[in-house]
């Protein structure tokens, strides 16, 4: 399975979702015609809310790293952060925040352990340049990369429960490497979280 | 390919039978003013209301023969703009108690056969769009494809998506607030003390006399101008510009900017009513459609059934982005199916009349999906 095929899993049908950072509104746009979902995506770049809006989607301009105060406690059934935490300024705060929105959350983060990163650092002596994090250190939006294993640590220093874990590969889908040593061999991982 | 929609002109008519004003007082008949642009169809579904703000009125775009100046939201409207013109019938009537032509302060009250002056009861948001409502059955327009404005013009957008949720598609909210803050409050004071203590003002009845408090509305104009404007806008097309190469001492407009508000306070001051400002301000003053519902804006939306997009500017200071945000803040705990945009714009208050690039794109993206 692929990443969305994992979240429409992951979750029920018809249910309130809010997408945290949602892009072009790909994932939005599959939920609400695929899954009957009711959905709200926050965005910060003009041309994605922009297609967002073309799209149908309802989509707030909002700079997630100014905070979520607008956003009540428990007032989706799903709030969804892909790939966005890890260039926010306070990822640990970004998450906290997600789970008091969300009655439950799924976050999708990018595997810095993943191991074409580790020997690239390791050989070359040089902040990794790979497929999945293909910008150099000094121009990259991700200021806050994280490990498979941190990012559990940090779950279970905030005191956040996973419900599911899903694991990728390079191409987008579960593998059998992927599933039994993650941290190593997972280019993307995905939880379903709660508090 | 973005055109002017080019030569246009004004229709109008009586709206006929009894008017119940918000304020408990009446009229019998209502006259309104509007320009219509673009053709409807036969279904009448591409329908698009503009409501102007507080010194507008019906003339929204194109020209009238020679006019030098197009209407005020020409840059918006028009063959291939943002309300594009080759896709959607747009309406814009001069609201009542304006001075365009409308059933207004200027006009003349059948029962006495004077001039309505400082007489014409006040006038709210919602009478607005209630006379507004019954334009649309004269037009044969049973539900807008969306209903939008600037500043006043967005306060009207929002008080018809909950007051007719049936009668509306989308709604544009563009550099609005959920009511206005002490400061504007204040600055819409200063402005009618202005035209109140001209003494050509003569307690409103300035017509009668043939007279004209000139200096006080050119004078509420000039405040009311410095607030449209960004200080960045301000700094950058004036800064301490001189109109002669020194300074000469004396009271005189010698830098650009005081030279630039006595020109747009004269030019205002010569084809805008007096009674009819203060009427403007006064509603404004008023809209706070939260007062209904114990101060919680969330419950006055309930009724919403429109899409809505809610849109600010970088550099307003008079409508902040904060205070759009509380009107979408709202539209997302009551449920409601909002967009926000913020755009970048250096022209302060006045950026919605401005075709900045974003603006377009959301705005067309939006009545178009």
């Amino acid at each position: 399975m692929n990443t969305i095929e994992v979240i429409k899993n992951w979750i029920d049908k018809e249910s309130e979702v809010l997408d945290l950072g949602c892009g072009d509104g790909e994932i939005l746009n599959i939920l609400s015609k695929e899954w009957g979902s009711t959905v709200l995506g926050v965005e910060i770049n003009q041309d994605d809310i922009n297609k967002c809006i073309q799209s149908g989607l309802n989509v707030i301009h909002q700079n997630i790293d100014e905070g979520l105060e607008n956003f009540s406690d428990n007032s989706f059934d799903i709030v969804i952060m892909s790939q966005t935490i890890q260039v926010l300024k306070e990822p640990k705060k970004a998450l906290q925040e997600v789970t008091r929105i969300g009655n439950e959350s799924i976050v999708t983060i990018p595997n810095f352990g993943y191991w074409t990163t580790r020997i690239n650092l390791l050989l070359s002596g040089k902040m990794p340049v790979t497929g999945t994090l293909p910008s150099s250190w000094h121009d990259t939006d991700n200021i806050h990369l994280c490990t498979i294993k941190d990012f559990e640590n940090l779950c279970s220093e905030c005191e956040i429960d996973v419900i599911e874990k899903c694991f990728f590969n390079k191409f987008g889908k579960e593998s059998v490497l992927a599933k039994v040593a993650p941290n190593l061999f997972a280019t993307t991982a995905m939880y379903k979280i709660s508090k | 390919m973005s055109d002017s929609i080019g030569k246009v002109q004004a229709q109008k008519v009586t709206l006929e039978g009894k008017f119940e004003l918000e304020c408990g007082q009446s009229f019998n008949d209502i006259e309104l003013v509007y320009e219509t642009y673009g053709a409807l169809n036969a279904d009448a579904t591409n329908a698009i209301l503009i409501c102007h703000a507080l010194s507008g009125n019906h003339h929204a775009a194109g020209k009238y023969g020679n006019e030098e100046k197009p209407g005020w939201w020409d840059s918006l409207i028009g063959p291939g703009k943002a309300v594009d013109t080759n896709k959607f019938f747009v309406v814009c009537p001069n609201n009542i108690g304006g001075c365009h032509g409308s059933l207004g302060p200027s006009s003349i009250n059948h029962d006495t056969g004077d001039y309505y002056g400082p007489d014409f009861p006040i006038i709210t948001v919602r009478d607005w769009v209630n006379s507004q409502a019954k334009l649309s059955d004269s037009l044969g327009i049973e539900k807008w494809h969306a209903v939008m404005g600037g500043s006043l013009g967005g306060m009207q957008a929002l008080e018809w998506s909950y007051l007719f949720p049936k009668r509306i598609k989308k709604a544009g909210i563009i550099a609005a607030a959920p009511k206005l803050s002490a400061q504007n409050i204040a600055f819409n004071e200063v402005a009618r003390q202005a035209i109140l203590n001209d003494p050509d003002f003569e307690g409103g009845r300035y017509l009668d006399k043939s007279k004209y408090p000139k200096q006080g509305l050119k004078l509420a104009r000039m405040v009311g101008h410095i607030t449209y404007l960004s200080e960045e806008a301000m700094r950058s097309k004036f800064g301490r510009e001189l109109k002669k190469e020194k300074l000469n001492f004396g009271y005189d407009a010698e830098f650009e900017i005081e030279s630039y508000l006595r020109y747009q306070g004269d030019v205002f001051s010569e084809s805008f009513d007096a009674n009819t400002y203060l009427l403007m301000t006064k509603i404004l003053d008023y809209f706070d459609p939260a007062s209904n519902f114990e101060g919680k804006l969330v419950n006055a939306f309930e009724s919403i059934e429109a899409q809505l997009l809610v849109v600010s500017f970088s550099t307003d200071w008079r409508f902040a982005p904060e205070r759009s945000k509380e009107i979408v803040n709202a539209l997302i705990k009551a449920k409601k199916n909002v967009s926000y945009l913020e755009i970048d714009s250096p022209h302060g208050h006045d950026s919605f009349l401005f075709a900045n690039e974003d603006y377009v794109k959301g705005l067309s993206a939006f009545l178009e999906n």
